[in-house]
Protein backbone atom coordinates (compact mmCIF):
# COMPACT_ATOMS: atom_id res chain seq x y z
CA UNK A 1 0.00 0.00 0.00
CA UNK A 2 1.24 3.45 -1.08
CA UNK A 3 1.43 6.28 1.66
CA UNK A 4 0.43 9.62 -0.36
CA UNK A 5 1.97 12.89 1.28
CA UNK A 6 -0.06 14.03 4.34
CA UNK A 7 -2.33 16.97 4.09
CA UNK A 8 -3.82 19.04 6.75
CA UNK A 9 -7.28 18.08 7.51
CA UNK A 10 -7.36 15.82 4.83
CA UNK A 11 -7.65 12.04 6.53
CA UNK A 12 -6.53 9.03 4.69
CA UNK A 13 -4.25 8.89 3.02
CA UNK A 14 -4.53 5.50 0.89
CA UNK A 15 -6.12 5.24 -2.23
CA UNK A 16 -9.33 3.80 -2.49
CA UNK A 17 -9.36 0.42 -3.23
CA UNK A 18 -11.79 -0.37 -6.65
CA UNK A 19 -12.80 -2.88 -4.74
CA UNK A 20 -14.27 -0.87 -1.72
CA UNK A 21 -15.79 1.82 -4.06
CA UNK A 22 -19.05 0.11 -3.96
CA UNK A 23 -19.00 -0.16 -0.49
CA UNK A 24 -18.30 3.71 -0.35
CA UNK A 25 -21.29 4.33 -2.15
CA UNK A 26 -24.10 2.66 -0.89
CA UNK A 27 -22.85 4.26 2.27
CA UNK A 28 -23.63 7.32 0.81
CA UNK A 29 -27.05 6.34 -0.27
CA UNK A 30 -27.65 4.78 3.72
CA UNK A 31 -26.85 8.31 4.50
CA UNK A 32 -29.00 10.26 2.25
CA UNK A 33 -31.98 8.25 2.73
CA UNK A 34 -31.53 8.73 6.55
CA UNK A 35 -31.16 12.39 6.45
CA UNK A 36 -34.76 12.61 4.12
CA UNK A 37 -36.11 9.78 6.36
CA UNK A 38 -35.29 11.02 9.52
CA UNK A 39 -36.10 14.71 8.96
CA UNK A 40 -32.59 15.98 8.82
CA UNK A 41 -32.63 17.45 5.82
CA UNK A 42 -35.70 18.77 5.95
CA UNK A 43 -35.42 23.33 6.57
CA UNK A 44 -38.89 23.26 9.19
CA UNK A 45 -36.78 21.01 11.31
CA UNK A 46 -33.56 22.96 11.02
CA UNK A 47 -35.53 26.15 11.65
CA UNK A 48 -37.49 24.40 15.05
CA UNK A 49 -34.38 23.17 16.42
CA UNK A 50 -32.46 26.74 16.29
CA UNK A 51 -35.46 28.12 17.63
CA UNK A 52 -35.84 25.09 20.45
CA UNK A 53 -39.42 24.26 20.00
CA UNK A 54 -38.87 20.37 19.32
CA UNK A 55 -36.93 17.40 20.64
CA UNK A 56 -36.81 15.88 17.85
CA UNK A 57 -33.36 17.10 16.29
CA UNK A 58 -32.04 17.04 19.71
CA UNK A 59 -32.62 13.74 19.72
CA UNK A 60 -31.46 12.76 16.42
CA UNK A 61 -28.15 14.15 17.21
CA UNK A 62 -27.65 13.23 20.74
CA UNK A 63 -28.66 9.40 19.72
CA UNK A 64 -26.12 9.73 17.15
CA UNK A 65 -23.58 10.85 19.10
CA UNK A 66 -23.97 8.32 21.43
CA UNK A 67 -24.64 5.75 19.26
CA UNK A 68 -21.08 6.44 17.72
CA UNK A 69 -19.12 6.88 20.46
CA UNK A 70 -20.20 3.25 21.96
CA UNK A 71 -20.09 1.31 18.74
CA UNK A 72 -16.11 2.98 17.56
CA UNK A 73 -15.47 2.42 21.42
CA UNK A 74 -16.25 -1.25 21.00
CA UNK A 75 -15.00 -1.20 16.76
CA UNK A 76 -11.52 0.18 18.60
CA UNK A 77 -11.46 -2.22 21.70
CA UNK A 78 -12.42 -5.05 19.70
CA UNK A 79 -8.93 -4.78 17.68
CA UNK A 80 -10.66 -5.69 14.58
CA UNK A 81 -8.61 -4.17 11.14
CA UNK A 82 -10.64 -2.60 8.41
CA UNK A 83 -11.37 -4.56 5.67
CA UNK A 84 -8.58 -3.83 4.04
CA UNK A 85 -6.55 -4.89 6.84
CA UNK A 86 -5.75 -1.34 8.28
CA UNK A 87 -5.28 -1.23 12.02
CA UNK A 88 -8.16 1.38 13.02
CA UNK A 89 -6.95 5.02 13.57
CA UNK A 90 -8.82 8.34 13.98
CA UNK A 91 -7.08 11.02 13.11
CA UNK A 92 -6.93 13.65 15.87
CA UNK A 93 -8.17 17.23 14.95
CA UNK A 94 -5.41 20.23 15.14
CA UNK A 95 -5.48 21.39 18.59
CA UNK A 96 -6.62 25.56 19.09
CA UNK A 97 -9.78 26.82 18.95
CA UNK A 98 -9.59 29.88 17.29
CA UNK A 99 -10.36 28.47 13.71
CA UNK A 100 -13.33 26.34 15.60
CA UNK A 101 -15.16 28.82 17.01
CA UNK A 102 -14.90 31.73 13.84
CA UNK A 103 -14.83 28.99 11.33
CA UNK A 104 -17.93 27.21 13.08
CA UNK A 105 -19.97 30.23 14.12
CA UNK A 106 -19.36 31.05 10.78
CA UNK A 107 -20.71 27.64 9.02
CA UNK A 108 -23.13 28.14 11.75
CA UNK A 109 -24.57 31.59 10.93
CA UNK A 110 -25.19 29.71 7.00
CA UNK A 111 -26.72 26.43 7.95
CA UNK A 112 -29.09 28.63 9.88
CA UNK A 113 -30.20 30.85 7.20
CA UNK A 114 -30.81 28.35 4.06
CA UNK A 115 -31.83 25.52 6.70
CA UNK A 116 -29.07 23.22 5.03
CA UNK A 117 -25.80 21.76 5.86
CA UNK A 118 -23.50 19.88 3.58
CA UNK A 119 -24.98 16.67 3.40
CA UNK A 120 -28.56 17.51 2.85
CA UNK A 121 -27.42 19.76 0.03
CA UNK A 122 -26.45 17.04 -1.67
CA UNK A 123 -29.56 14.69 -1.24
CA UNK A 124 -31.93 17.81 -1.60
CA UNK A 125 -30.54 17.61 -4.94
CA UNK A 126 -31.03 14.05 -5.30
CA UNK A 127 -34.40 14.75 -4.18
CA UNK A 128 -35.08 17.24 -7.30
CA UNK A 129 -34.85 20.20 -5.01
CA UNK A 130 -32.56 21.86 -8.09
CA UNK A 131 -32.21 25.61 -6.35
CA UNK A 132 -29.46 24.06 -4.03
CA UNK A 133 -27.71 24.63 -7.10
CA UNK A 134 -27.45 27.68 -6.57
CA UNK A 135 -26.13 26.95 -2.62
CA UNK A 136 -23.15 24.08 -3.77
CA UNK A 137 -22.09 26.72 -6.46
CA UNK A 138 -21.92 29.27 -3.69
CA UNK A 139 -20.65 26.94 -0.91
CA UNK A 140 -17.45 26.04 -3.56
CA UNK A 141 -17.17 30.09 -3.98
CA UNK A 142 -16.73 30.43 -0.14
CA UNK A 143 -14.31 27.38 -0.19
CA UNK A 144 -12.05 28.73 -2.78
CA UNK A 145 -11.92 32.33 -0.98
CA UNK A 146 -10.61 30.33 2.18
CA UNK A 147 -8.14 28.39 0.25
CA UNK A 148 -7.16 31.83 -1.30
CA UNK A 149 -7.54 33.79 1.99
CA UNK A 150 -6.05 31.14 4.69
CA UNK A 151 -2.14 32.66 5.19
CA UNK A 152 -4.36 35.97 6.45
CA UNK A 153 -6.65 34.38 8.65
CA UNK A 154 -5.95 33.49 12.50
CA UNK A 155 -6.21 29.84 13.49
CA UNK B 1 -48.97 -3.31 -0.95
CA UNK B 2 -50.72 0.06 -0.12
CA UNK B 3 -49.56 -0.04 3.83
CA UNK B 4 -46.51 -0.83 2.47
CA UNK B 5 -46.04 1.96 0.44
CA UNK B 6 -47.10 3.89 3.32
CA UNK B 7 -44.84 2.79 5.64
CA UNK B 8 -42.09 3.33 3.16
CA UNK B 9 -43.07 6.72 2.75
CA UNK B 10 -43.52 7.92 6.01
CA UNK B 11 -40.54 9.86 8.60
CA UNK B 12 -39.05 7.74 11.03
CA UNK B 13 -38.86 9.31 14.68
CA UNK B 14 -35.39 10.46 15.94
CA UNK B 15 -34.81 7.22 17.55
CA UNK B 16 -34.74 5.56 14.54
CA UNK B 17 -32.80 7.51 12.85
CA UNK B 18 -30.08 8.91 15.61
CA UNK B 19 -28.45 5.38 15.61
CA UNK B 20 -28.64 4.78 12.67
CA UNK B 21 -26.45 8.05 11.94
CA UNK B 22 -24.60 7.03 14.24
CA UNK B 23 -23.49 3.94 12.96
CA UNK B 24 -21.83 5.61 9.73
CA UNK B 25 -19.25 6.46 11.71
CA UNK B 26 -17.72 2.88 12.81
CA UNK B 27 -19.15 1.36 9.73
CA UNK B 28 -16.59 3.91 6.95
CA UNK B 29 -13.71 2.94 9.96
CA UNK B 30 -14.19 -0.48 8.88
CA UNK B 31 -14.56 -0.65 5.27
CA UNK B 32 -11.50 1.68 4.66
CA UNK B 33 -10.32 3.13 7.90
CA UNK B 34 -11.91 6.12 6.78
CA UNK B 35 -13.46 8.86 8.94
CA UNK B 36 -16.59 10.24 7.80
CA UNK B 37 -17.28 13.87 6.98
CA UNK B 38 -18.78 15.43 3.99
CA UNK B 39 -18.33 19.09 3.93
CA UNK B 40 -14.65 18.00 2.66
CA UNK B 41 -16.36 16.96 -0.81
CA UNK B 42 -16.31 20.56 -1.67
CA UNK B 43 -12.65 21.08 -1.10
CA UNK B 44 -12.26 18.05 -3.46
CA UNK B 45 -14.45 19.53 -5.98
CA UNK B 46 -12.47 23.15 -5.87
CA UNK B 47 -9.13 21.08 -6.03
CA UNK B 48 -10.54 19.14 -9.17
CA UNK B 49 -12.17 21.67 -11.41
CA UNK B 50 -10.25 24.56 -10.26
CA UNK B 51 -7.64 26.17 -13.05
CA UNK B 52 -3.69 25.99 -12.41
CA UNK B 53 -3.56 29.64 -12.42
CA UNK B 54 -6.07 30.64 -9.74
CA UNK B 55 -5.52 27.48 -7.68
CA UNK B 56 -4.55 28.16 -4.40
CA UNK B 57 -2.25 25.48 -2.49
CA UNK B 58 -4.99 24.57 -0.36
CA UNK B 59 -6.49 22.90 -3.34
CA UNK B 60 -2.75 21.39 -4.25
CA UNK B 61 -3.40 17.84 -3.39
CA UNK B 62 -3.77 14.42 -4.40
CA UNK B 63 -7.71 14.27 -4.32
CA UNK B 64 -7.88 10.66 -6.25
CA UNK B 65 -6.80 9.47 -2.73
CA UNK B 66 -10.45 10.84 -1.50
CA UNK B 67 -12.28 9.36 -3.99
CA UNK B 68 -14.10 7.41 -1.89
CA UNK B 69 -15.40 11.00 -0.49
CA UNK B 70 -16.85 11.67 -3.73
CA UNK B 71 -18.48 8.06 -4.26
CA UNK B 72 -20.22 8.84 -0.47
CA UNK B 73 -21.28 11.95 -1.90
CA UNK B 74 -22.86 10.79 -5.16
CA UNK B 75 -24.59 8.04 -2.58
CA UNK B 76 -26.14 10.74 -0.92
CA UNK B 77 -27.72 11.89 -4.12
CA UNK B 78 -28.91 9.09 -4.91
CA UNK B 79 -30.43 8.49 -1.48
CA UNK B 80 -32.06 11.68 -2.10
CA UNK B 81 -33.93 10.45 -5.50
CA UNK B 82 -35.28 7.24 -3.26
CA UNK B 83 -36.30 8.49 -0.12
CA UNK B 84 -37.22 12.00 -0.55
CA UNK B 85 -38.67 11.95 -4.56
CA UNK B 86 -39.76 8.42 -5.41
CA UNK B 87 -40.48 7.68 -1.36
CA UNK B 88 -41.59 11.19 -0.46
CA UNK B 89 -43.05 11.66 2.30
CA UNK B 90 -46.78 12.90 1.25
CA UNK B 91 -47.71 14.74 4.29
CA UNK B 92 -45.90 18.29 5.62
CA UNK B 93 -42.75 17.88 8.17
CA UNK B 94 -44.70 17.06 11.70
CA UNK B 95 -43.56 20.25 13.35
CA UNK B 96 -44.70 20.86 16.67
CA UNK B 97 -47.27 23.97 17.31
CA UNK B 98 -44.37 26.42 18.20
CA UNK B 99 -42.66 25.39 15.30
CA UNK B 100 -45.56 25.95 12.62
CA UNK B 101 -46.27 28.78 14.28
CA UNK B 102 -42.60 30.30 13.96
CA UNK B 103 -42.53 28.82 10.60
CA UNK B 104 -45.81 31.03 9.41
CA UNK B 105 -44.58 33.62 11.10
CA UNK B 106 -41.54 34.12 9.01
CA UNK B 107 -43.99 34.12 6.00
CA UNK B 108 -43.57 30.38 4.96
CA UNK B 109 -46.87 27.80 4.02
CA UNK B 110 -46.28 24.50 6.23
CA UNK B 111 -46.89 22.27 3.23
CA UNK B 112 -45.90 19.03 2.16
CA UNK B 113 -41.70 18.77 0.95
CA UNK B 114 -38.31 19.31 2.56
CA UNK B 115 -37.80 22.74 1.52
CA UNK B 116 -40.37 25.34 1.55
CA UNK B 117 -41.75 27.10 -1.73
CA UNK B 118 -40.97 30.11 -0.46
CA UNK B 119 -37.43 30.04 -0.34
CA UNK B 120 -36.68 27.80 -4.04
CA UNK B 121 -38.85 30.58 -5.99
CA UNK B 122 -35.56 31.80 -7.56
CA UNK B 123 -37.37 34.22 -9.83
CA UNK B 124 -37.29 36.18 -6.74
CA UNK B 125 -33.90 37.84 -6.17
CA UNK B 126 -34.26 37.74 -2.64
CA UNK B 127 -34.40 34.04 -2.52
CA UNK B 128 -30.91 34.07 -4.75
CA UNK B 129 -29.54 36.28 -2.23
CA UNK B 130 -30.29 34.00 1.36
CA UNK B 131 -29.61 31.25 -0.46
CA UNK B 132 -25.87 32.76 -2.42
CA UNK B 133 -24.82 34.23 1.42
CA UNK B 134 -26.19 30.85 3.06
CA UNK B 135 -23.84 28.63 0.85
CA UNK B 136 -20.51 30.96 0.79
CA UNK B 137 -20.59 31.20 4.61
CA UNK B 138 -21.19 27.37 4.90
CA UNK B 139 -18.33 26.43 2.61
CA UNK B 140 -16.00 29.57 3.77
CA UNK B 141 -16.63 28.35 7.29
CA UNK B 142 -16.81 24.66 6.42
CA UNK B 143 -12.88 24.61 5.68
CA UNK B 144 -12.08 27.49 8.17
CA UNK B 145 -13.71 25.41 10.88
CA UNK B 146 -12.07 21.75 9.37
CA UNK B 147 -15.46 20.38 9.50
CA UNK B 148 -19.16 20.14 9.30
CA UNK B 149 -22.01 18.41 11.59
CA UNK B 150 -20.68 15.08 10.19
CA UNK B 151 -17.05 15.99 10.68
CA UNK B 152 -17.28 17.43 13.94
CA UNK B 153 -20.35 17.30 15.62
CA UNK B 154 -20.89 13.28 14.56
CA UNK B 155 -17.58 12.02 13.82
CA UNK B 156 -15.72 14.52 16.31
CA UNK B 157 -18.35 13.97 19.09
CA UNK B 158 -18.19 10.72 18.69
CA UNK B 159 -14.53 9.69 19.07
CA UNK B 160 -14.09 12.58 21.87
CA UNK B 161 -12.43 15.29 19.81
CA UNK B 162 -12.18 18.82 22.03
CA UNK B 163 -12.04 21.17 18.79
CA UNK B 164 -15.22 19.16 17.82
CA UNK B 165 -16.83 19.88 20.71
CA UNK B 166 -15.89 23.48 20.41
CA UNK B 167 -16.93 23.55 16.84
CA UNK B 168 -20.08 22.02 17.57
CA UNK B 169 -20.73 24.70 20.21
CA UNK B 170 -19.74 27.35 17.28
CA UNK B 171 -21.91 26.12 14.85
CA UNK B 172 -25.17 26.12 17.17
CA UNK B 173 -24.80 29.66 18.79
CA UNK B 174 -23.99 30.49 14.43
CA UNK B 175 -27.15 28.85 13.92
CA UNK B 176 -29.40 30.29 16.73
CA UNK B 177 -28.24 33.62 15.78
CA UNK B 178 -28.92 33.22 12.23
CA UNK B 179 -32.20 31.25 12.13
CA UNK B 180 -33.66 34.23 14.97
CA UNK B 181 -32.56 37.03 14.24
CA UNK B 182 -31.02 37.11 10.52
CA UNK B 183 -33.50 35.31 8.76
CA UNK B 184 -36.54 36.84 9.77
CA UNK B 185 -35.15 40.22 8.22
CA UNK B 186 -33.96 38.61 4.91
CA UNK B 187 -37.64 37.04 4.79
CA UNK B 188 -39.17 40.38 5.16
CA UNK B 189 -37.36 41.64 2.11
CA UNK B 190 -37.99 38.10 -0.28
CA UNK B 191 -42.08 38.69 0.92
Amino acid sequence: MSAGTRVPGVHGHSATRPAARPAYLLMGVYFGVILVKSEAASWYRIQEMFRFEAFHMFGLIGSAVLTGMLTTWLLRRSGARSLDGQTITVAPKERGWTRYVLGGATFGVGWGLAGVCPGPVFTLLGAGVWPMLVVLGFALLGTWLYGALREHLPH
Amino acid sequence: MTELLDLLRSPWPWWVGGPLIGLTVPLLLLIGNRAFGISSNLRHACAILLPDAVKPGFFRYNWRAQSWNLLFAAGLILGGTLAGLLLADPEPTRLSAAGAASVQELGVQVRPGLVPAELTDLSNPGVWLLLGVSGLLVGFGTRYGGGCTSGHAITGLSTLQLPSLIATVSFFAGGILSANLLLPAFMAVIR
